[in-house]
């Protein structure tokens, strides 16, 4: 590992001056916010990141869960994963989010990692993790070693000739379905981020994950209110039964009167490059009757524009068919 | 991996220390008395703090930075590279050796540590980054004149074989008692996935977990 100091900052405007000098606040970085550290910790170890300064985020303010005047919830940037999954207003009001960060890792990892950690937790890719391997989101234009290589568990959706990489975090999907807002403090001010803007396709420049700019520190994300009467789930399917990334997962939030759904919001999770909002799968949905064939139509909507690997074509099917039975198991008489 | 994690300075730090003199023998029993000593078997001495001959010693580092950290109810003034993990203070500078490295990626649970009384892994944090926190190892949970009741369970049980994974497991099962983990066996089984044990004794360390949970005599 290569050596780095590391930075204490008394309050966010200090974080955001300390990390501004940053050449960049992506892949690479010569700086880097550290929280949790599950991820870049283990990233340093393989040095596919190597920071020379770490700024250390965990005594910031940006701590709490709070409800919003509005009924929504805000979620300060640092609470631990396993905080907010078992936090009363969670598991009220967005379950699907609760279920999602539950879904993942394991105790000990959820008791370190955060909000703002997870939303930008890195890709398991195998050629990314490995400096000896081709990747153009490591190391742009040196190839793609996935692309006709171990790609079973990569991406389907948002891909591109650079690169397949999966991004691997459930709590995302979750956020994606309930339309979460990001808010960055970055050295120009406060902005706010909608999650669908956040993150970004790899298109010629994977190594580009998201909006973010040196210095922006995610401070906290807010939730609209919850729709009312919805029912939220999410369905992960994987290799093993626990502490496993998805091969496929759905996130759903649905609302139904009388047999028929009046509002759907839908993401998929493990096959796609960024967290997966369907809005077409969503259009299929809304006033129709929960049905199977209604959910077999969202199914194939949502998937249209699969482009399938050497090794992934069964995926196509395992996220329509997760995506179909999360639909069936929210829309069903409790 | 582990040694591409592993700083020269602590390899010279553990060129110093006693325990560092290895040869094959001498470590093999050391690993053989680390496991005793972390599933509490009555045979040889413990320690919940280094004994005092014992120098902690202190990074020579150029970029060491001064870290304090509260250990087992112990406050410590250190000296360390920033790049010393949680898990590597605790084993090579503090001789805290109950906690494992086994795949120092954070993926096998061997490392796991009580931070302000939730279990983290210490493989996967810096020391640094927990000044202030209080920090309890295997070695502050039990001893073998007063095992903490998960403790005497495993050894009744026979919750373990090669005994590595084991102060990681205990330390999990007794976070477990104090979260929301129902009562059923899978649910323990899904939360103890983070704790990897290769010669597979999962049956019985569920079975050593519900004794305590259910309040049964743990021996």
């Amino acid at each position: 590992m290569k050596t780095f100091q590391i930075t204490r900052p008394k309050d966010n405007p200090q974080a955001t001056a300390a990390a501004g000098k940053s050449k960049t606040a992506q892949q690479g970085a010569d700086i880097r916010f550290i929280a949790g550290g599950t991820t870049l910790i283990d990233l340093m170890k393989l040095n596919v990141e190597q920071p020379q300064n770490l700024v250390d985020v965990n005594r910031l303010p940006i701590d709490k869960v709070e409800a919003t005047p509005d009924g929504g919830l805000m979620i300060g940037a640092t609470v631990r994963n396993s905080e907010l999954a078992w936090h009363p207003l969670v598991r009220k009001n967005y379950t699907v989010l609760s279920e999602a960060i539950l879904s993942g890792a394991t105790v000990q990892i959820r008791n370190m990692a955060t909000t703002a950690g997870n939303l930008l937790q890195r890709t398991r890719c195998v050629y990314f993790r490995d400096t000896a391997m081709p990747c153009n989101k490591r190391e742009p234009g040196s190839g793609c070693g996935a692309i006709n290589g171990f790609n079973r568990n990569l991406a389907i959706l948002g891909t591109s000739e650079e690169c397949i990489a999966t991004n691997p975090s459930d709590m995302n999907v979750a956020m994606a379905a309930l339309e979460a807002t990001v808010h960055v403090r970055g050295p120009k001010g406060e902005r706010s981020i909608p999650i669908g803007d956040f993150h970004v396709l790899p298109g010629n420049t994977p190594q580009r994950e998201t909006v973010l700019e040196p210095g922006d520190l995610i401070t906290h994300v807010t939730l609209p209110p919850p729709a009312p009467g919805n029912r939220s789930l999410y369905l992960k399917l994987r290799d093993r039964m626990s502490y496993e990334f998805a091969l496929a997962s759905a996130a759903v939030v649905i609302t139904a009167a009388n047999g028929k759904m009046t509002r759907a919001r839908i993401a998929l999770g493990g096959v796609g490059t960024k967290p997966w909002r369907s809005t077409e799968a969503e259009g299929e949905l809304t006033d129709q009757p929960a049905t199977e064939a209604t959910f077999r139509k969202a199914a194939d909507a949502a998937l249209r524009g699969a482009k399938p690997q050497s090794q992934n074509g069964f995926k196509v099917e395992l996220a329509k068919r997760c995506l179909m039975h999360a639909l069936k198991l929210a829309t069903q008489p409790a | 991996m582990s040694d591409q994690a592993k700083t020269p300075e602590d390899s010279k730090a553990e060129a110093r220390s006693e325990f560092g003199q290895s040869t094959r023998r001498t470590f093999l029993s050391r690993l053989g008395m680390a496991s005793l000593l972390a599933s509490a078997a009555r045979i040889t001495p413990a320690f919940a703090q280094p004994p005092e001959k014992m120098k902690i010693p202190s990074s020579d580092s150029k970029d060491a930075i001064p870290v304090s950290l509260h250990v087992n109810g112990k406050k410590y003034d250190l000296r360390l590279d920033p790049r010393t993990t949680l898990l590597d203070c605790l084993r090579e500078h503090l001789h805290l050796t109950g906690s494992k490295k086994g795949c120092d990626h954070g993926q096998c649970g061997a490392c796991t540590v009580h931070i302000n009384g939730q279990r983290q892994l210490s493989c996967l944090s810096f020391a640094a980054l927990h000044e202030g926190d209080e920090i309890t190892t295997i070695e502050g949970i039990g001893q073998p004149e007063r095992m903490h009741p998960m403790q005497a369970s495993f050894v009744k049980c026979d919750a373990y074989q090669c005994g590595y994974c084991t102060s990681g497991q205990i330390m999990s099962a007794v976070a477990l008692l104090k979260e929301p983990c129902g009562p059923e066996d899978a649910e323990v089984k899904e939360f103890m996935s983070g704790n990897i044990c290769r010669c597979g004794a999962y049956q019985n360390i569920v079975a050593a977990i519900q004794n305590v949970r259910q309040g049964g005599k743990t021996g």
